[in-house]
């Protein structure tokens, strides 16, 4: 009864996590790769400025304007989505400063010699600096998913049916506080392990690179 | 005869500093030449204006009648400058080579994605390369695991791949362990043998004098003299080159 009610939570948080976790990389390496790459002032500005604002506003607060705030000026996100998004858009600021920091670490001569051998600055960042840059990042990046499976349970404030939304209805219920709350970390742990694993599998898989 | 290389009035500027103030001359085809000077007399930074990997405050630059770096009067972007850097091949300092690629995906990779040969082609061609500079007893070995000695003949390899019209040597022993210089000494030499068109800046000074054709002294950003490699090592004119050539032992 209790345990049934927190796995399907768990399915929502699973899911939530991945989802975020995607949108936040994908938004993040295209953030990085224009700011590290591009030519345009006003853009670097303009992801400077996200980065900053999206990481120190606090989270909840950000998905408070995207649920409620949105919903306020007619636009209607259900939670599952605006969890995603928000969190997406906070680990999109997150991710890019992994990205950036991952390109700026790679010596100069790298790049040079892709181009000295005839390589396009594109060539040059997908075949040459990207598998180096990643590498670089993929600590940074294992510690934001586990942190960013941790802190989807604050999406519950925002009444998204994962763990910690069903573990304060049970509460509510129940009364049993603590073998719940107890269940619950036991649920977080059960499933954050198997995600240690993964990433620990895939830094000896393509861990960082002797120079 | 038409030269290969020609450089006229070659500046570069960083903001004030004026690091090169006027460079002229050429290089015929299967010339060898050996750039030599103190630091900071630009020697590098004139190698690196000729692929435009420094873009050159003022002059021109030709390689085989065509002008390098610029169209119509406007500096070529990156993307447009790559197919006239694939007609030099550079090696560095400090070699340079890709970490997360295999000793023959270092040399094979910019023949197939620059010049579009299958991977099997590239691969053999790659092998080829590593003959010439006896690395294929580390084929399949990574970046990591080699001498710097080993990883510079790779890195000469990877150049040679793309087949270029000149070889720029930009002092490929400087970073070596003494012991490791002779091997890549060693392959420079054989490569000069068989004819290739080569700059390089160096400090082996006994190198310069055996292997090149003509030797540039350079200090302050001009050439100070030029001259059959010989000559000029064994008997400078200027008092210069007299005094660089007497600090370092040779």
């Amino acid at each position: 009864m209790i345990l049934e009610g927190l796995f399907a939570g768990a399915g929502v948080t699973i899911a939530v996590t991945l989802a975020s976790l995607l949108f936040s990389i994908l938004l993040g390496f295209s953030l990085a790769l224009v700011r590290q790459f591009g030519k345009n002032r006003v853009l670097h500005a303009l992801i400077d400025t996200y980065c900053e604002v999206m990481r120190n506003i606090p989270a909840l607060t950000q998905l408070f304007i995207l649920y409620f705030g949105l919903a306020s000026i007619g636009f209607r996100l259900s939670s599952i989505p605006a969890a995603i998004l928000g969190l997406g858009l906070i680990g999109g600021a997150i991710t890019c400063d992994l990205f950036r920091a991952g390109f700026a670490a790679l010596p100069k001569g790298q790049a040079e010699a892709a181009l000295a051998v005839g390589f396009t600055p594109y060539r040059t960042i997908v075949d040459i600096l990207t598998p180096q840059a990643m590498r670089i990042a993929l600590p940074s990046l294992g510690n934001y998913a586990v942190q960013l499976l941790k802190d989807t349970s604050i999406v519950s404030a925002i009444a998204a049916p994962e763990i910690m939304f069903y573990a304060r209805s049970l509460v509510t219920s129940s009364f049993q506080t603590t073998l719940i709350y107890t269940t619950v970390a036991v649920l977080y742990l059960a499933l954050a392990l198997p995600l240690m694993w993964a990433i620990r599998m895939l830094e000896t898989r393509y861990g960082r690179l002797k120079t | 005869m038409n030269p290969l290389l020609s450089v006229t009035g070659l500046t570069k500027s960083y903001g004030a500093v004026e690091v090169l103030k006027g460079i002229d001359f050429e290089v015929a085809a299967g010339e060898k030449i050996a750039l030599i000077g103190p630091s900071g007399s630009g020697k590098s930074t004139c190698l690196r204006c000729l692929n435009f990997l420094e873009k050159p405050s003022g002059g021109e630059i030709h390689l085989d009648g065509e002008r390098i770096g610029m169209r119509l009067d406007r500096p070529m972007s990156d993307r447009q400058l790559a197919p006239q850097r694939a007609e030099m091949g550079m090696v560095f300092q400090l070699f340079n080579l890709w970490p997360h690629l295999s000793v023959t995906e270092n040399v094979a990779i910019a023949a197939r994605k620059v010049r579009g040969l299958s991977a099997e082609e590239a691969r053999e061609l790659a092998l080829d390369m590593l003959a010439k500079v006896h690395m294929t007893h580390r084929a399949n070995a990574s970046p990591a695991e080699l001498s710097g000695g080993q990883q510079q003949r790779v890195a000469i390899a990877r150049a040679l791949a793309q087949k270029p019209k000149l070889m720029l040597f930009d002092e490929p022993t400087s970073a070596l362990d003494p012991e490791l210089v002779h091997e890549v000494l060693k392959v420079m030499e054989e490569l000069a043998a068989e004819g290739r068109t080569m700059l390089i800046v160096t400090h082996e000074i006994a190198f310069a004098r055996d292997i090149a054709d003509r030797v540039l002294f350079l200090d302050g950003g001009r050439i100070v003299e030029q001259g059959s490699a010989r000559e000029l090592i064994l008997s400078p004119r200027e008092p210069r080159t007299q005094a660089f050539l007497r600090q370092i032992r040779h």
